[in-house]
Order: C-alpha cells, then structure tokens, then sequence
C-alpha cells in the first residue's frame, strides 16, 4: 500500500487539507453569517476537520482489507 | 475550596493507579501478552502530544484569539495523513538499525557522528527543559486554585518555601515514575510496555475529565451551543473570537506558519518520537493511529470554546485568567467533585508529557552525550570494566531525575514569567529544527556531517536570537533594549525584526529565519564535498530501507575479530543473560548450536554493533566494537584486488554484451538469406507454373487440330491448309518461346555467351528499324529515328543489344493505334553513356502496372487486349542490358503513350570480356 494508490490518495488529502485549511480559502468564510446559530468560521473548520478525519479512515481502514 | 490533604491523597492514589496499570502492561508484555500491541492503544498513546498546555492553555488561546488555538491541532491532523509514508520510514529504518532516540537517527545517519548527537541532545534538552517546567507550573497553580490560595479574582496569592511546595514532591515523584518504569533494566530496543500502557491510560483520563467540564459547562451552566454563541455574539469584546482576526496581530501567514510548526513537532518532538517510533510494536498501528489520533485531538477540542466563552460570559474578561477556566468555572459554582476531576485529567496531562519526555531525554543524554564523553576519557577505562549495566542504569536514572530538578527549578526561578508562559510554541520551534536534517536525511543521499552539523547550528543558533533571548528580555532577565534597538544598537540586528522583516508574528518570523538558515546551511554546506564512506554507507541504508529488506548492510569491517571477545563486550553493556539469549537466537538462525561455534564474519560484527547500539547509541557502539575489532581500513592492496577484480568482471561483461550483439547481427543476417532463399523458391515455382501454361496454349491447339485431321480424312483441303498453317505458326511460337526460356536461363545462371565487339549504335538502331519496317507498315505505323551524326563506339554484343532493340520496337508497333501510330526513336550521348529512348502514342501503362511489366509473363494490359507475346522478351532485355552496366526503364502518362529507354556506359567491365 505504501507506493500504492492509498499512499496517493494521503498524499492528496494532506495537500486539499492544507488549502482548505489555509489563505485564501479560509478567508472565505470569515464571515459574520450564522449556521444554526453557530458562526460561519467554527463550523468550516471544524466540519473541514470532521472530513479530513473520516477520509483519512475510509483510506487507510479500506487498504486494511 | 478543598481540603489540601484531599487534593495529595487523590493525587498520589491516582499515581499509584497510574503505577498498577504500567506494572501489569510490564508483566503481560513478560508474559509474552503485550497490552500495547493493538492499534488503539498505539493511537491513545500518541496522544501524549495533548500536555497541560493543551488541557489548560487551549481555553486560554481561545479566550483571547478566538480559533487561534486549533493550528496546534490542524497540524499535527494534516501531518499524520503522511505519517504513514514519513514516520513509517522511520520506524523501519529505528527497528533495523536500532535507533532509539531522534539524537541517535540523525548522528547515525550522518556517519554516526558522536558530535551530531551531542548537538541533537542539546538543542533538544534546552528547547524542553521549560516545556517540563510549564507542567509543573500547572500541577502548581492547579493545586492553590483548589486549596483557596487565592483571591476572589482567583489569584494566587501565597508563595512557600521549596520545602512546602507540594510541586518539588511531584516532581520528585514523577522522578520515581519514570525510573521505575523508563529505566527498569536495558533494552536493546528501548521499549517501555508498561510506561506506554500508562501513557495511554493517562490519555483517557485526560479525555474524560476534559469532556466532562465541557459538557457540564455547556449544557448545564449555558444552554448548549447555539445559547453561548448567541449570548457571545451579544456582548461586542467576545465578538471577536468569533471572527478570524479576533487576534489582529498574526494574519494567515501566521496561521500557515502555526500549522506547519505543529505539523513538524508531531513527528520531532522527543516524546512523539519515543512514542510513535521507538516504543512502536507494529509499524501496522500506525495505519489506524492516523485517523483515531486527529479524532482524538477533535474530540478534546470541541469544548475548548464553549468554556472560553462560558468563562469570559461570567467573569468578564480581564480578571480571571482565562487558562484556569476550566477549574475556575466548576470552583465558582461550588462544584467541587469536579474541580477535583479536572485537576487529575491536568495532572495526567502534565505527567504523561513530563514522563515520556524524562524518558526520551535522558536515552539521548545517557547515549549521545554521556556516553561518548565517558568513552574518550582516559582515567575512566571502560575498556576493563567487567559489567557496565549498572553503570549504563545510573546514568539514565541520574539524567531523569536531574532534567526534572531542572524543571522545577526553571519552573521556580521563572513563576508568572513570559519566558515559561510562551514556552510552548518556542518548544515547537526548537524541535522544528530537527526537521531538514531527518527528512533529508531519509530522502536525500547527498547530506554530510558538516552540513547536518551547519544547518543545525545555524538553525539553533537564529531560534536562540530570535525566540529564547527575547522571551527572557520579556521576563525581565535581560535588557530589553535590545529587543527596541537590536544588539549593539543595529537596527537591522532586531531580534524580532531581523533584517527589517515586518508583518509577521515572532514564532513565525523566527521559524521563517531559523527554518532558511537552517536548510540554507545544510545544503550548501553538504554540496562542498562529496559524502565519505561511512556517510554514503548511512545514506544508502536510510533512505533505502524499504529496499534492502533484511539483507545485511555491506560492511568496512575486516573481521580480525574472535567471536569470543564480541560476546563479552556486548555482555558488559546488556548484561550477562540478555546478551548470551541475543546471541544464542543469532547462532540458532545460522543453524549452529553452540554461541561459541560462531564465526566473527562482518556479519556478526554488524549483529553485535546493532545489539550495542540499542543500549549505548550508534555512534557510541561503533567505537566500543572497534575496540575488539580490528577498525583497521583496507589496505591498498586490497582496494586494488576489489578493483582489479571489479574490472576483470566489467571486462568479461563488455566481452558478452559484444558477442551477443554479434549474435543477433549473424541471426538477423541469415534471418534475411531465409527470407530471399524463400522469396526465389517461389518466384521458380510461380516461373514453372508460367511457363508449363505457356507451353500448354500452343500444344492444346496444335493436338486439337492434328486430332481433327486424324479422326475426319475426308476434311476439304483448303482447311486442312489453314490448319496446317496454324500448326506450324504455333510450333513456331512453341520453339519460340523454348528458346527464350533458355536464353533467359542462360542469362540468369551467367552460362550465356558474350561475342563483343566495337559497335556503332547509329548503324543499330538503323538497322533495328529496317527490320521492323514491315511491320509498322502493316498496323499503318509511322517509325521516325532521331540520331545523331555519330557516336563513340561502345563494346558490347551485337546481336544482344539488336535483339533489345526489335523487342522494343516490336512492342511500340503492337501497341500503338492502327492507322494513326505513331514511333519515335531518339539516340543521345552524353559523353559517359548512351541513350536510347523508344517512344510510342499508344494507351500507355498505369502507374501500379508500371513495375509488372519488367516481371516474367507479365504483360501490360488487361486479359482481352493483351497482344501476342511470350512475355518474356522485356525481362530479357533489361537482363541483356544490366549485364553491360546499363539500365532499362520506362516512363509513362497512361493515355499519352509509353516510353521505354535504356542507356549503356561507354565504359563497362562486362564489355571488356
């Protein structure tokens, strides 16, 4: 798995990680708006987080098999 | 307020849970039934990351920078999705060469560099020193927030004597701790089971404790989520935590910056590295540990807002420090059970932190530092020293138990001061820079000593100036001059404005300047020279460790060594029965009995050098081997064997590559003889075929009218004339074409005869045309010859070159219209050769016929046009032609006639004859 496609799809989630977690995407949702009642901002990262984790899972847990 | 005896008894009970639960991961992993080989574990001990900078201090981030507390946390996330293309490098290249601390990777890698080593050790002890004392600082402010030694605004008010300070006797018991468990007896490998499954213990606890206020501040002092958002929004100094730039100061680079430190501490920090490489059991937990450790981190973190808020909404802001929230807010509310809890998830926090750290530290001073110092000093002969456990023993409890006293005295001489209070990313940066040494290391062959050397001198040295110094000017401890003028009033020498860079916070405008000197160095530095020996033998053992699989590396060693003083040398640093158990396995696998019946081959050498380096270093075991191995190079004389033989080898392999390439030449060549031979066996068998039909045309009719004749005597006589006729015509044309093959026969196999003669090509092709006068006369033809006054003779056979002539013409006249035709014959000479062309206004040929007509009974034109002919007087001509060095062609349009020419060197070899 190492040279395989997982260790390429880690590859490509550490890099769509760093952008989504990074200027200029970030600075998009800095944004006085509310969803359901939580600001905008704390709900992207922590939902990018969420997803970050969860992908990782699918990658790794999958190449167990 | 809480009774103080409450708060000790619950400590030390919780200590002693913590020593039951490392006493049984210690007997199970005895017993053969390790608690920690399992994923999980694995992934909650890597959570010794969270520290009680994390438990406390992330509400305190949050309370004044709003999401400014998670690049901590996104970066070690974003960091571990390659852990396991990075960190699973690392752990196989820590297991093959037995690597047990990130001093000893990088001095093994370099050469296994003692001054390496010592370098990474001291980078690593004061960047962590103050990390260590920030957990006791925090098990301390915890402890006098409980007992009531403070304020209403919860301010600490009572400094004791160290003889009271309960802090000094955690530390002295954390001290205990580690040596119980960290330095138990040696280990080739270094691994600590029953302080791992503490470790992972402590992280439950942590997690626990740590949810359990988020929750209760939540949803029992607020109303959820949306309640405090909604509350915070309404009050204009918390709007800002909920933006980005609540903080202002740091902007996105910051953030980036942020990140990518967290990212590089996961992997570099001494405690990550313990856990994650050194104390792993099977580099497959790591697969799992990469996403259940980020959960984990997410986990701790969801509340961290939540209470900062909740904190800034009863306190207001200002007053309260907001990193004591967590214990501050359930003291407030009088809920004293679970200010209790908070304080044992703080304190397993800090002890887990402080605990892998003592233990990983004091590996690298015992085995980088001490190690090599004790090794060079003559008055201390470790040389004759029977038994050197013990000694090995004391120095790593010694180092554990001083780097804690350090701590705490760090910790009492800085108390409320910048210098500890910031320490935590100032930790993340000196660790970062380890970073360009290791992963170039493990990727790049071209790193030498001097440049890991350079880079992180260099590194160490900007951090020192931009980072420590200023942090100890804010403290108060130096002039803080030179923070506003910069050293010797150079403005550009502004520590945290070097060179004038503006717009960036101090971490990442230090980690930005250390980072640049740091790689700059190492790479320059390492492209002055090419790697020695003993570097590129590293090099290539590191970065293909994936590669090699458990081949013993190539060695330098000449073995003038007896297997039965290896045995006793590695007995003095493992110990008696551990090392005869190593060897007894090591002789077992070779197939022998007895440790005694081993040779002392390199490979054994390298076996016992691996052993020592487990317990005494890398750099430490190659010296203490060569002290029974003879560490003598190769001799010249025997480089020139290696090479000489090397050369007779490449020599022999040039002799094959050419013979085979001669081979295939030979193959290919009669492949293509193959290919002609068959070529001509059927172009002979498609000739008989041709010409048994031609025969048979002629025959047929001439049986069939000497049948008719034979069967009716009363045939008129006028018919029996016309039949006779014909008879006689087709045996003409059956002798004719006898002949022609002969000739042709003749011509092809070189039997033909030649009678040459000066000839006058005018006169030739005059007499040609006199000869077929008659029969453009009967298709109502006009013959026209164009020739020139004279021409030099040429050598040649007469009557061959006139039998090419009739045959062109004969074919011009059966071609061209009756009535209309229309011949003309052109003679040239261009000084060299002659040339004769025959041109008719008949149909002409198409192109694809073109080549066909020169081939053997191939005549042009279709089945029903096609004139008498035995098809076979053209391929003769151009044989008759070729064979004086000429050639014979032929150009048409189709509709506007044919013209066929040939022309003769006056000079040919064929014409001599």
């Amino acid at each position: 798995m190492r040279k395989g496609l997982a260790g390429q799809r880690l590859v490509a989630v550490f890099i769509a990680g760093l952008v989504l977690l990074n200027y200029p995407i970030l600075s998009l949702f800095d944004r006085p708006q509310t969803v359901f009642g939580l600001p905008l901002l704390h709900v992207y990262l922590f939902s990018v987080w969420l997803a970050l984790i969860l992908v990782v899972a699918w990658i790794v847990e999958r190449g167990a098999r | 307020m809480l009774p103080g005896w409450l708060i000790v008894g619950a400590s030390f009970a919780y200590l002693l849970l913590l020593f039951a639960v490392a006493y049984f991961g210690d007997r199970r992993a005895d017993a053969g039934r390790s608690v920690i080989d399992n994923p999980w574990v694995f992934s909650l001990s890597l959570a010794v990351y969270c520290t009680a900078w994390t438990y406390f201090g992330s509400v305190g981030r949050a309370a004044s920078g709003g999401p400014w507390f998670l690049p901590t946390y996104l970066g070690p996330t974003l960091g571990l999705t390659l852990a396991w293309l990075v960190v699973l490098k690392m752990i196989r290249i820590a297991r093959s060469y037995r690597v047990t601390s990130i001093a000893d990777f990088v001095a093994s890698r370099y050469g296994k560099s003692h001054l390496l080593g010592g370098l990474v050790t001291l980078i690593a002890v004061v960047g962590i020193v103050p990390y260590i004392a920030l957990q006791l600082k925090a098990i301390s402010s915890g402890y006098a927030l409980l007992v009531g030694e403070h304020d209403t605004l919860f301010r600490i008010e009572s400094q004791a004597g160290w003889w009271q300070d309960g802090t000094l006797y955690i530390a002295l018991a954390l001290a205990a701790f580690t040596v119980l468990f960290g330095t138990r007896h040696l280990d080739t490998t270094e691994r600590h089971e029953g302080m791992v499954a503490a470790i992972a213990f402590e992280s439950v606890v942590k997690l626990l404790a740590f949810l359990a206020v988020g929750i209760y501040v939540t949803y029992w002092l607020y109303d959820g989520f949306g309640d405090l958002y909604a509350r915070a929004s309404a009050v204009p100094e918390l709007q800002r935590l909920l933006a980005f730039d609540g903080a202002g100061r740091l902007g996105y680079g910051g953030w980036f910056a942020h990140v990518l430190l967290a990212m590089l501490s996961i992997i570099f920090l001494p405690r990550q590295f313990q856990i994650a490489v050194v104390e792993n059991v099977n580099e497959q937990h790591l697969r799992r540990a990469t996403w259940v450790f980020p959960a984990y981190l997410l986990a701790i973190n969801i509340f961290v807002i939540p209470i900062a808020i909740g904190g800034l909404l009863h306190f207001g802001s200002g007053t309260v420090d907001p990193d004591t929230f967590v214990l501050t807010l359930p003291l407030a509310h009088g809920q004293n059970a679970l200010a209790l809890l908070v304080f044992i998830g703080g304190l397993s926090a800090a002890t887990g932190m402080v605990i892998v750290e003592a233990i990983a530290l004091s590996t690298m001073v015992c085995n980088d530092l001490v190690m090599p110092m004790l090794l060079r000093s003559r008055r201390l002969d470790l040389a004759r020293e029977r038994d050197l456990t013990g000694l090995l023993l004391g120095i790593r409890r010694g180092a554990i138990v001083c780097l804690l006293l350090l701590g705490y005295l760090y910790f009492r001489l800085a108390g409320e001061a910048y210098a500890l209070v910031s320490i935590g990313l100032i930790s993340f940066a000196a660790v970062a820079q380890f970073a360009p040494v290791v992963i170039g290391g493990m990727y790049w062959r071209g790193g030498t000593r001097e440049g890991a050397l350079a880079g992180l001198l260099a590194g160490f040295a900007v951090w020192v100036y931009t980072l420590l110094l200023p942090s100890f000017a804010k403290s108060g401890w130096l002039d803080p001059g030179f923070l506003e003028h910069g050293v010797f009033g150079l403005g550009w020498l502004k520590p945290e404005q070097l060179f004038g860079l503006t717009g960036l916070d101090n971490i990442s405008h230090a980690l930005f300047w250390s980072l640049l000197a740091n790689i700059g160095c190492y790479v320059a530095v390492s492209m002055l020279r090419v790697p020695t020996g003993p570097e590129a033998t590293q090099g290539a053992l590191f970065v293909d460790v994936f590669r090699r699989g458990d081949a013993p590396p190539a060695s330098f060693w000449r073995t003038g060594a007896e297997a039965g003083e290896l045995v006793p040398l590695v007995a003095r640093f493992l110990g008696q029965r551990r090392t005869e158990e190593a060897f007894g396995a090591y002789a077992r696998s070779h197939g022998l009995q007895q440790v005694s019946e081993l040779k002392a081959d390199p490979e054994l050498v390298h076996f016992a050098e691996t052993l020592l380096a487990g317990a005494i270093g890398s750099a430490s075991a190659r010296v203490m081997v060569s002290t029974v191995v003879q560490a003598e190079p190769l001799g010249l004389g025997e480089v020139m064997d290696i090479l000489d033989e090397a050369s007779q080898v490449r020599a022999y392999s040039h002799k094959l590559e050419e013979k085979s390439r001669a081979l295939e030449a030979a193959t290919a060549e009669l492949r293509a003889a193959n290919e002609q031979l068959k070529e001509l066996d059927r172009l002979k068998d498609d000739f008989m075929s041709s010409v048994t039909h031609e025969l048979r045309t002629p025959l047929t009719s001439i049986r069939a009218l000497s049948e008719m004749m034979l069967d009716d005597p009363d045939i008129d006589v006028e018919d029996r004339q016309r039949f006779l006729g014909i008879i006689v015509s087709e045996t003409v044309r059956l002798s004719r074409l006898v002949n022609q093959v002969l000739d042709m026969a003749k011509i092809e196999s070189g039997h033909a005869e030649w009678h040459n003669t000066d000839i006058d090509l005018c006169e030739l092709v005059r007499h040609s045309g006199d000869a077929t006068l008659q029969l453009f006369r009967d298709r109502g033809a006009e013959l026209h010859l164009h020739l020139p006054e004279s021409v030099p003779t040429l050598r040649a056979d007469h009557d061959r070159l006139l039998q090419v002539m009739l045959n062109l013409l004969s074919n011009a006249a059966k071609f061209v219209p009756t009535g209309s035709g229309r011949v003309d014959v052109t003679l040239s000479c261009d000084g060299e050769r002659l040339r004769v062309a025959v041109k008719d206004n008949g149909p002409g040929i198409e192109p694809a016929q073109q080549p066909v007509v020169f081939e053997k009974f191939r005549q042009g034109g279709d089945e029903r046009s096609r004139p008498q002919g035995t098809g076979l007087g053209l391929p003769i001509s151009r044989q008759i032609v070729e064979h004086f060095g000429g050639r014979l062609w032929l150009e048409s349009v189709p509709g506007e006639g044919a013209t066929f020419s040939f022309e003769l060197p006056l000079k040919s070899a064929a014409g001599e004859g």
